[in-house]
């Protein structure tokens, strides 16, 4: 009974050694350079959008197009889409869509900075604790962003004029997926951008994965 | 006695010719219409521009569906495109509410055509008119031209847009405004050739010179290609100087004079100051200019002058003679360059028919013009005969030279009546050579009927096999004349004038920018048109004001036009989307006046309206209300 009680003890000793054990970890040279493929990933993200949005209607065959960049929006025929829908959301009395409402599009560029530095720090210190902070911080992060995102979705369709000439039901327009709003199909997909930011943060956990079985300092 | 006979003879050979026709008669009068057909949702393959005739318009199709797309007004104001309400349509009209266009001509470079400039003309009011095939619409009106009366032999154009050549129908004595007795007609009358210079950039048209002719009645024409690219030919049909009951006195001769122009030889007379201006513009005497003028005859009373695509063969064709007359180019240099004449006219030399003929075909009765397809064939439309003959260009056999009747290949009939016919670029170097249209001047039995006044025929005719197939038959308002064909790709229309391009200082593009502005008494409204309002709504003005609206119709969108009526002052406009438009109109009387959006524009287009409050004149002077305009900003 003892005996198993004190190697439990032992156990759970072990375990929690092991953890420290594990954020004592070096990273090896294929974790480093892992990160900075990572780092080379976000990067390149900032060139892409992260977010389309899509309306189709039997009038607008070719659609219109919203391109959601970390930092800027960017409408489909030369900026008109977005003038386009704002015209048509004026019918049900939604606030107009401006890229300067998207407060988070002015310190996007300012996160992303900080996380290259702490990707390169990472690379450079090759510690593992510093990977594993660093995947949970852009984590958080990444959850954070799609939660405003869809918060800022919910304002719009829920935030509408009571003298609009069309009254309808608030709404939540779709974040990911397709969904029917009058004649209008929405579609509301992640694009490159968001592919590219996650694709880094899963080469932030690799790194972490390829130096597991290093010796901790 | 003789046109009894020739007639007789041409009856004769029709009637031979008809016999072994019939050997199809399933195609022949049930039509190919599956070849025409184009399925919902897909684009015809080319651009069918018709001249409207006396309407002053001019009408588009699709073909070969053949049908109707959009018609372009030109000479006469639409309605339905707000065509000569604005002010700019309104001054480029002049006082003319018409005009009664005959022949299109698409913009040629390297002489295939190159799909900027539809140029049409007006025989009424002696005009040419410029239509931008980038956005369908009317630019340039020009004229009426000095010196010119009936620009009935245009609009021809050069191979590289260097001119469009304009022969004055009617004679009359110059310059215009002069009297003189009727009867003088030989010594106080002039026709005249008119050589419109192109803009190469801009499309612009002007009078660049004249060349002075007797009073012959200038009728049709056509511009040279390759070794005849430096000449126009023109027909005419009144040889004999008659100036009353035409009919019977301008028919008297067997054969008329056409004249080879050599609009370099003009070009060049200019340069060199050889010329006298008339009404401001250089007027040459071909007389004194060797070479610039050659008479030909062309057999009884002609009409169409067509040169083939290699520049090599000119086909004049006689009303009252059946046949089509073959000149060779090659014939007729060497016989200007030999002065090989048989006579003069005024001194100006008539080439020797003999030397330039290579032939007259037997192609049928009352030929008028004919068409080549590029493959060595050409089509004459036989208005007697109501028949389109298709026969053989040169060069020809001597067994073939000894009879012409074995060069014409096929006949087909046409209901009836046929005037122009069309091959897509006939008149350059590359015809399309799949489709004919024939255009017809009686539609008896043809249409559903709709009374006394019926609708102009035309007819789609498959000429791609050896036998011509009749395909599909559509009908048109009056009238179109000649019409020209161009490939559908050769075009990319905009959709939008961008809002990047606008140059009108009176545009305005945000709600907020709208205002009402009063200077002395003029009132000046810059007004913003969008879904689905007007932007400022609320107007006020006094009677005795003169109110100028510029609206900016600020969508972006294809499709998207807004209109402006101001009910009972005769104001209709249409504005599309990323267009400025003014309208000026006099307030003679109080009252409160309307506007509305015309064009269906959206699902609250009937909410798109606002009033315009008149004052009586003695009243407190109206001002703009600014506050209307503040109030319609506010989404």
């Amino acid at each position: 009974m003892t005996g198993t009680l004190s190697a439990l003890v032992v156990g759970q000793r072990s375990l929690l050694g092991r953890e420290q054990s594990f954020l004592r970890k070096p990273l090896n040279i294929t974790s480093r350079l892992v990160l900075i493929l990572a780092a080379v990933l976000m990067t390149a993200a900032v060139f892409f959008p992260v977010w389309k949005i899509r309306l189709v209607a039997p009038q607008y065959r070719d659609g219109l197009e919203l391109s959601i960049y970390t930092w800027k929006l960017e409408a489909g025929n030369r900026g008109q889409d977005l003038v386009e829908i704002n015209l048509l959301n004026h019918y049900i009395g939604m606030k107009p869509l401006e890229q300067a409402d998207f407060l988070e599009m002015q310190w996007m560029p300012f996160a992303f900075g900080l996380f290259l530095l702490l990707i390169l720090r990472a690379a450079v210190l090759g510690r593992m604790v510093a990977v594993v902070d660093l995947a949970v911080l852009f984590g958080y992060f990444g959850a954070f962003s799609i939660g405003t995102f869809a918060y800022r979705l919910y304002t719009y369709g829920h935030n509408l004029d009571s003298m609009a000439p069309v009254k309808i039901e608030p709404f939540m327009p779709m974040l990911i997926g397709v969904s029917k709003i009058a004649n209008f199909t929405q579609s509301s997909f992640p694009e490159t951008g968001a592919i590219l930011l996650f694709s880094s943060w899963l080469l932030i956990l690799a790194a972490a994965f390829f130096s597991r079985k290093e010796e901790a300092w | 006695m003789k046109i009894g006979i020739t007639l007789f003879s041409a009856l004769l050979s029709t009637f031979l010719f008809s016999g072994c026709d019939r050997s199809d008669p399933a195609t022949r009068t049930t039509g190919d219409a599956d070849l025409s057909f184009v399925p919902p949702g897909q684009h015809d393959e080319y651009y069918l521009f018709y001249s409207g005739g006396h309407s002053g318009q001019v009408f588009v199709a699709g073909m070969p569906s053949m049908r109707h797309l959009v018609t372009i007004p030109v000479f006469a104001p639409a309605p339905g495109k707000g065509y000569g309400f604005d002010d700019k349509s309104r001054s480029m009209l002049g006082k003319f509410t018409w005009g009664d266009i005959h022949h299109p001509g698409l913009s040629k470079t390297g002489g295939n055509y190159d799909g900027r400039w539809l140029f049409v003309n007006d025989n009424a009011n002696n005009r040419v008119a410029r239509i931008d095939l980038s956005d369908f619409k009317t630019k340039q009106i020009l004229g009426p031209i000095p010196n010119s009366s009936g620009s009935h032999a245009s609009s021809f154009v050069t191979e590289d847009n260097e001119y469009l050549l304009v022969g004055t129908r009617f004679s009359i004595p110059l310059p215009k405004g002069r009297y003189a007795p009727i009867a003088d007609y030989q010594t106080e009358f002039a026709g005249m050739l008119t050589g419109i210079k192109v803009d190469k950039e801009t499309g612009e048209m002007s009078v660049a010179w004249q060349v002075l002719t007797p009073p012959f009645n200038w009728d049709l024409a056509s511009t040279g290609k390759g070794p005849s690219h430096d000449y126009a030919f023109f027909t005419s049909y009144n040889t004999e100087m008659a100036h009353t009951l035409l009919e019977v006195n301008a028919s008297q001769l067997d054969r008329d004079l056409g004249a080879a122009l050599n609009w370099k030889l003009a070009e060049k007379a200019v340069a060199d100051g050889q010329y006298e201006l008339l009404d401001g513009v250089p007027v040459i005497d071909p007389r004194k200019v060797p070479g610039l003028l050659h008479f030909l005859p062309i057999p009884k009373s002609p009409h169409g002058m067509d040169t083939d695509p290699s520049g090599a063969w000119i086909v004049g064709s006689g009303k009252l003679s059946p046949t089509a007359a073959v000149f060779n180019v090659e014939k007729l240099l060497k016989a200007i360059a030999d002065k090989d004449y048989s006579g003069e006219n005024r001194g100006t030399p008539i080439l020797k028919y003999e030397s330039i003929l290579e032939g007259e075909v037997p192609v049928g009765l009352g030929p008028l013009h004919t068409q080549f397809d590029g493959r060595g064939n050409c089509y004459t439309s036989l208005f007697i005969d109501s028949q389109v003959a298709k026969w053989k260009l040169p060069p020809w056999t001597p067994e073939e030279k000894a009879n012409l009747e074995k060069v014409v290949l096929d006949k087909i009939d046409v209901h009836y009546n046929i005037g122009h016919l069309v091959i897509g670029g006939s008149d350059t170097r590359e015809p399309y050579g799949d489709w004919l249209v024939a255009m017809n001047k009686q539609a008896v039995g043809r249409p559903l009927p709709v009374g006394p006044a019926l609708p102009e025929t035309s007819q789609l005719i498959d000429i791609r096999g050896d036998k011509m197939r009749m395909v599909a038959e559509a009908f048109t308002d009056k009238e179109p004349h000649f019409a020209q064909v161009l490939r559908a790709d050769m075009l990319k229309p905009i959709g939008v004038y961008l809002r990047e391009t606008s140059t009108d200082p009176n545009a305005v593009w945000k709600l907020e920018d709208a205002k009402v502005t009063r200077n002395g008494n003029t009132v000046e409204v810059n007004m913003v048109a969008i879904r689905s309002r007007f932007a400022p709504d609320n107007i006020e003005a006094k009677v005795g004001d003169t109110i100028v609206f510029h609206i900016t119709n600020v969508e972006q969108i294809a499709g998207l036009s807004h209109g402006f009526s101001l009910n009972e002052h005769n104001i209709n406009g249409s504005i599309d989307p990323g267009e400025t438009k003014t309208y000026t109109v006099k307030l003679d009387r109080p009252g409160v006046f309307p506007f509305y959006c015309t064009v269906f524009c959206s699902a609250l287009h009937q909410e798109m309206q606002g009033y315009l409050a008149v004052k009586p004149a003695d009243d407190a002077v109206g001002r703009g209300s600014t506050k209307s305009a503040e109030t319609a900003s506010t989404p």
